[in-house]
């Protein structure tokens, strides 16, 4: 298919919107009518046709968009994207992985011309169209995993791996759900993952630590995680705290619907080639609530999700203050029909909402 | 399903290199290419040797940027179980066969200013492969390579002519040692050691390198264990509710997977850890022999390593 991109923001004036397209395919994160921490892992080869699953990189209508604002991000604040020097192998095993899996995912869009060492890439939506000599860093704008994650969606954890962990040695962070890169950078999985409530008393890091070590090349894996936006931030940074954190105080009954976002994250997981280091996207999606009505096996259970979540979580993930006003909105989709198993809209078999 | 992806794969090329090592070469089946990998990463390569299967974990020794060729080299083994007898004698050009994607469990720090390689034996594989991703990056190695004699040297002539300079060799026959203490002594500030050979060697080096004031996170090791047989014994397994025998030439693991159990495991060879198994119930001994336990884990009875390690005694009951 051919997908029209959008022209919007993620600031100031918020012109961001979800098509119907997109509000289809949107990862909604709760195959049941309650939360909690698991290690949800499953592999990535693909989904449905037309979902997110679909290919390695989902490229969606957002996409010039979110660039664009990757590019004002990084221009206010250069430490958003790092690289120890250590890693440089690593981010050529990403901008090939990348464009690789992006010019055979999306042909009309990508091209990957390779002789030998000297590569041509060209990528139409962004009228790039760049020569350069594989693993000669010379002949790039910008170091390898840089370059690469200025056309790629979603933040990118570039992780070592040594000594039976996994260390946050390089990374693009700009659409993160309120972590810093800066701050985080050389921990290792344990420290990054510290202020995470809950989770730690219930040994998920060391599993998922665990299942992390051990993902190979050729199978790569994929989870979902989410929490709660006002507005269609892209950059809720700690950096930036100051400007966005204040906007969670103007919501309101009257614009909840459409100023409160869901904000999912799609998680996936790659060995690295050549430099035996794990890549982990952390592509960020984001939809207002009137939007997830429209959906109403997604009313129903968002509701109860809400309602039901422990409060640590709630704190953890920002919403709290929110959560009384979030309910009185939500439980007006709530008519307590049942609901089906699994995260998708099932539109033909969900019944309508009760008047 | 358990293991890394598999690739089919066609034997293109078998060179005996001398009394007991022969080195194979694997082409993709489909004329495609295969994954490029890092140094230090290892394949497991399936053997139909009649009614067994045998899955035998090999370094990669090619260039890890070659994706048109893969190559191990296989040690001849007459006192193990077959799987190296078994490439020595029934594999042939043109030969079919079916081998993982790579996994590293032995990969450089790329932190390290200096890599500093102690290989004995066969253990010179993973070595090969570090060295061509090193060069390629202008990396700073040395390598010492104890071999029991000349007419055993696999790839010292190679190593010798192409790296006069990093290339030390040492043979047990004319009495030659690397001298390890004053090697660990010399080295500068930032350099990563890397042992893989017998478990004594092994052994050795940790110790000495501890001994001297190493960090831990600096000194790398990789020793696959091939399993060893033993005496047969039964195992219960509570999960898929079968009473299984584990034969004499087999592994606990392979008893588990002839018989329709999908068992997890990775490298095959005690290091990975991916098998581990909870044990149940059981009355008798244990011979655990893999690295991945420690030492209080082996004597608590709880866990196994089913790839390498046995049982001897009455009742074993495991959590699968």
């Amino acid at each position: 298919m051919t997908i029209q991109f959008n022209d919007e923001t993620f600031r100031d004036d918020y012109s961001f919107r979800n098509s119907d397209w997109a509000i289809k395919r949107f990862p909604f994160p709760f195959h049941e009518d309650s939360y909690m921490y698991s290690v949800n892992m499953e592999q990535h080869r693909g989904g449905p046709e037309g979902s997110i699953y679909e290919n390695r990189f989902d490229v969606d209508e957002h996409y010039v968009s979110e660039m664009r604002d990757r590019a004002m991000v990084l221009a206010d604040d250069p430490l958003r994207c790092q690289s120890m020097p250590h890693m440089t192998l690593a981010g050529w095993d990403l901008l090939e992985l990348i464009m690789v899996s992006k010019s055979e995912d999306y042909p009309d869009l990508f091209e990957l011309h390779r002789d030998g060492n000297n590569w041509r890439w060209v990528n139409k939506p962004l009228g790039i169209d760049d020569s350069f000599v594989f693993l000669d860093e010379t002949t790039l704008p910008y170091g390898p995993m840089e370059y690469i994650t200025r056309q790629a969606q979603g933040d990118f954890c570039v992780l070592d791996q040594r000594d039976d962990n996994l260390w946050m040695d390089a990374g693009m962070v700009t659409t993160q759900a309120d972590w810093s890169l800066d701050f985080d950078i050389g921990m290792n999985f344990f420290e990054w993952h510290a202020p995470v409530p809950l989770a730690h008393e219930k040994g998920i890091f060391v599993r998922a630590l665990k299942f992390l070590l051990n993902i190979q090349q050729g199978a790569p894996a994929r989870r979902l995680n989410w929490t709660m936006t006002v507005n269609p931030l892209l950059d809720t940074s700690p950096e930036n705290y100051h400007k966005w954190g204040i906007q969670k105080t103007t919501l309101s009954p009257e614009n909840i619907g459409s100023k409160q976002h869901l904000r999912v994250e799609l998680q996936t997981f790659f060995r690295l080639p050549r430099s035996n280091a794990l890549v982990f996207p952390i592509r960020c999606y984001l939809c207002s609530f009137q939007d997830l009505m429209t959906v109403p096996k997604w009313g129903r259970r968002l509701h109860r999700v809400i309602r039901d979540l422990p409060e640590e979580l709630a704190t953890y993930k920002g919403f709290i203050d929110n959560r009384p006003m979030m309910l009185d909105y939500l439980s007006s989709f709530d008519d307590g029909q049942a609901t089906s198993d699994g995260i998708w809209p099932d539109l033909e078999s969900e019944p309508p909402l009760k008047a | 399903m358990s293991g890394a992806e598999k690739i089919a794969v066609t034997v293109t090329d078998i060179v005996p290199l001398n009394a007991l090592v022969t080195r194979f070469e694997f082409k993709r089946a489909d004329g495609g290419l295969l994954p490029t990998f890092s140094g230090g990463a290892h394949t497991v390569v399936e053997m139909e040797d009649g009614a067994i299967t045998r899955l035998n974990p090999y370094s990669l020794m090619s260039d890890p940027m070659d994706q048109t060729a893969y190559t191990i080299s296989v040690r001849r083994d007459d006192e193990g179980r077959g799987g190296s007898m078994f490439m020595h004698q029934s594999v042939k050009v043109g030969d079919e066969m079916t081998i993982s994607y790579p996994v590293n469990l032995f990969s450089l720090d790329l932190r390290a200013k200096k890599h500093l390689f102690l290989a004995g034996g066969i253990g010179i594989t993973p070595f090969l492969a570090q060295i061509k991703q090193l060069e390629r990056f202008n990396g700073n190695w040395e390598l010492h390579y104890a071999c029991r004699s000349e007419a055993l040297g696999s790839y010292v002539d190679e190593l010798t002519s192409h790296h006069p300079n990093e290339t030390h060799i040492y043979y047990d026959d004319q009495n030659q040692a690397i001298d390890l203490v004053n090697l660990l002594d010399g080295q500068p500030l930032g350099t990563h050691v890397y042992v893989c050979g017998p478990k004594g060697m092994i052994e050795w080096v940790r110790k000495t390198a501890d001994g001297e004031g190493w960090p831990r996170e600096a000194v790398h090791y990789e020793e696959f264990l091939a399993p060893q047989p033993g005496k047969p014994f039964e195992v219960k397994l509570a999960v898929s509710n079968k009473v299984i025998q584990v034969g004499e030439q087999e592994s606990l693991l392979e008893a588990m997977e002839r018989e329709g159990v999908d068992a997890p495991y990775l490298c095959r060879g005690g290091a990975c850890g991916q098998c581990e198994t909870r044990v149940i119930d059981y009355t008798g001994n244990f011979i655990h022999r893999d690295h991945w336990l420690e030492d209080d884990e082996h004597a608590s009875g709880e866990k196994i390593m089913p790839c390498v390690s046995r049982f001897e005694g009455k009742t074993l009951v495991l959590d699968r």
